[in-house]
């Protein structure tokens, strides 16, 4: 079922926490909401999910076209995950998942063999197979994120909603739990719309990527355009490591550090590159990162492969030349792009995520 | 170890220190309970049931019982709704409700219980109505059910606002995106999650509710037989010199504090919540 967001206002006293925010999430996509922290992201999911209302106006939301304004959250079907999973403390991990459909009115409510066979089910989807006479605080934070995602989708929710959904984990457990919920919503194909504030996860998880910065929307995309063509400064600086150059006209621009050429510097070319002093060498790692400094003394991090440094056989204080791709934020350049197709990050169904 | 690492204090000073709390808990703790049940059996164990069989003493128990059954419940069901709307709702005034919760606290007994004489004694404002329909509060079990409600009124709800403030509203948000209603969302959720901090509320409540002096003095009227509270029939065997028939009625309200004392201890040691020294 796809979302349409459409001019959403949203104050709270006189801050203005979402300003004219519009937003397509197609059908059975994986969008994320990325942002620094304050941007408004959870806003934005909350009056989706109905927990929040948006200001009046003409601002709507539509869920498969239809206006769900005014309906309350308990009746929009929709599957919350919330940032510190809001498990129900006192209940068993098997309870908490049953919990939408026991308490469903006398006639939609299933007998309760068919609410433990649900449970069940879930707890498989989940590869929590076992463990649902457990309590919330028995559980690691990876199988806790687990059980509230299983207990949103028992109701068989029509989108989903995650906030910040391993915002709370570790960073190895955050790695593999990311790779499985893609995995996981590739299987089932649910309408996914979910907030973080690290670039990294949006640009691996989802399909499109929604850059979030002071209350509005600042580019949409899928993650490879985002990347590869931001439109403004701020969201190239905030998708990854980028160093700011001043332009010979007094201009600046944006390159990251893997995009700048290094040669020796006998191929200086003085009309397009610039001369560099090595300053410092990190090699302890898949690629090396160097630190040069540039004639008018501004400092820059380069990025190459191990292979290239040994073949350039560099060491602190040598000269090198630097090149510079051709500015992707440039309004002349290449915005449209080719727009790469997400390359879905866990396609392989014989992997078992240990998470 | 850790203990040297942490007082500055040299040894003799820790050891005085010490000492100086032990005395003091043994002089105005201990010496004052241990005076009630010396003072109660002084004249021996004849005397000591006597005392409590009597009528008047037997009558004085059932007021406070009865009282305390129908303030305690009413403040349970004051407290728990004023800590919800004070906590999962944010609204204007708020903050003033809040402090508002406290007044029967910062108000002296006696003021607490003039005030309903002022209201309803048959001098009082509704006085003059009341007569005419020979409804009875004051000097009435009434007036005693107000006074004692509205003297132990903050026990509950000041025991749960911290409580659910601190737990937010996330779970209750949980439970509004699976489907459910308020009502159920309160059963299911919020009650389960608040259960030992309310106990422990009702507990406060009750033992205040029995053991309020003050407030009921003014309103009791303490007609013997029939308007007098255990604390007040205490008084009264005193005032007359009957000092041991005084200390044996006084030995329940000692036994009642040394109950809900235990009972506290053991709803901490089954929560690890230790909310004592709150009040
Ligand atoms: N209930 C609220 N009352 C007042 N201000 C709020 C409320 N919720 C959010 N805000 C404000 O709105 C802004 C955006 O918040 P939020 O949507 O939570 O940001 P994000 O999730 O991107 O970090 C923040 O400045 C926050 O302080
Ligand atoms: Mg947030």
């Amino acid at each position: 079922m796809s979302i349409s967001i459409q001019s959403i206002h949203k104050t709270f006293g006189n801050y203005k926490a979402l300003d004219d925010v519009s937003l397509e999430v197609p059908n059975g996509s994986l969008t994320a909401l990325l942002g620094p922290s304050g941007s408004g992201k959870t806003t934005l999911l909350r009056i989706v999910a109905g927990l929040e209302s948006a200001d009046d106006g003409p601002g709507r939301i539509l869920f498969h076209g239809e206006n769900v304004v005014g309906i309350p959250a308990g009746k929009r079907q929709v599957g919350f995950v919330f940032q510190h999973y809001a498990l129900f403390r006192h209940m068993t991990v098997a309870q908490n998942i049953a919990f939408g459909l026991t308490v469903l009115p006398w006639g939609k409510r299933p007998p309760r063999r068919e609410i433990a066979a649900r449970v069940d089910e879930l707890l498989g989807l989940v590869k929590l197979d076992g463990l649902g006479r457990r309590r919330p605080h028995e559980l690691s934070g990876g199988q806790r994120q687990r059980v509230a995602l299983a207990r949103a989708l028992a109701i068989r929710p029509k989108v989903l909603l995650l906030d910040e959904p391993f915002g709370a984990l570790d960073a190895q457990v955050r790695k593999d739990l990311r790779r499985w919920l893609r995995h996981f919503h590739d299987e089932i194909g649910l309408t996914t719309l979910f907030v973080t504030h690290d670039q990294e996860e949006a640009l691996e998880l989802a399909d499109q990527v929604v850059v979030m910065r002071n209350s509005r929307i600042e580019q949409v995309g899928p993650p490879q355009r985002i990347y590869d063509h931001p439109r403004t400064p701020f969201v190239y600086e905030f998708l990854g490591n980028v160093n700011k150059l001043t332009l010979r006209d007094g201009g600046t621009r944006y390159v990251r550090p893997h995009e700048i050429e290094v040669k020796f510097a006998a191929e200086y070319d003085p009309d397009f590159d610039r001369l560099a002093e090595v300053q410092h060498l990190f090699s302890a790692g898949p690629v090396a990162a160097l630190s040069v400094r540039t004639e008018p003394g501004e400092f820059i991090e380069v990025e190459i492969s191990r292979k290239q440094l040994d073949e350039l056989a560099l060491s602190v204080g040598d000269q090198v030349a630097l090149s510079f791709p051709p500015d992707p934020t440039d309004p002349e350049g290449d915005w449209t792009g080719d727009g790469a197709a997400p390359t879905a990050a866990a396609n392989d169904h014989a992997v078992e995520w240990n998470i | 170890m850790s203990h040297r690492e942490i007082t500055t204090e040299s040894r003799p000073v820790r050891v005085l220190l010490i000492g100086a709390a032990c005395a003091v808990v043994t002089v105005f703790l201990l010496l004052p309970l241990i005076a009630v049940f010396v003072e109660a059996l002084r004249k021996g164990w004849e005397v000591f049931f006597e005392s409590l069989r009597d009528e008047a003493a037997l009558s004085a128990v059932k007021l406070t019982l009865t009282a305390a059954a129908i303030s305690v419940p009413m403040n349970t069901l004051f407290g728990v709704g004023a800590a919800w709307v004070l906590t999962k709702f944010r609204f204007r005034g708020r903050a003033l409700l809040v402090s508002l919760i406290d007044l029967p606290f910062a108000v002296s007994p006696v003021i607490a219980g003039l005030v309903w004489v002022l209201l309803f004694g048959s001098h009082g404002w509704f006085g003059e109505w009341l007569d005419a329909r020979d409804i009875r509060i004051i000097f009435a079990l009434p007036g005693i059910v107000i006074a004692t409600a509205f003297v132990t009124f903050p026990f509950v709800a000041r025991e749960l606002i911290p409580l659910m403030e601190s737990q937010g509203t996330d779970q209750e948000e949980a439970a509004v995106t699976l489907g459910a209603s308020g009502w159920r969302i309160f059963l299911r959720v919020t009650l389960p999650n608040i259960k030992w901090g309310l106990l422990y509320g009702i507990l406060l409540c009750n033992a205040r509710a029995m053991g309020e002096f003050g407030a009921v003095s003014v309103v009791s009227g303490h007609i013997r037989g029939e308007t007098n509270t255990l604390p007040l029939h205490v008084e009264v065997l005193y005032n007359e010199y009957q000092f041991s028939a005084a200390f044996a009625c006084a030995t329940l309200l000692a036994m009642l504090a040394l109950v809900t004392l235990g009972i506290k201890t053991a709803i901490e040691h089954l929560t690890g919540h230790t909310s004592a020294g709150k009040h």
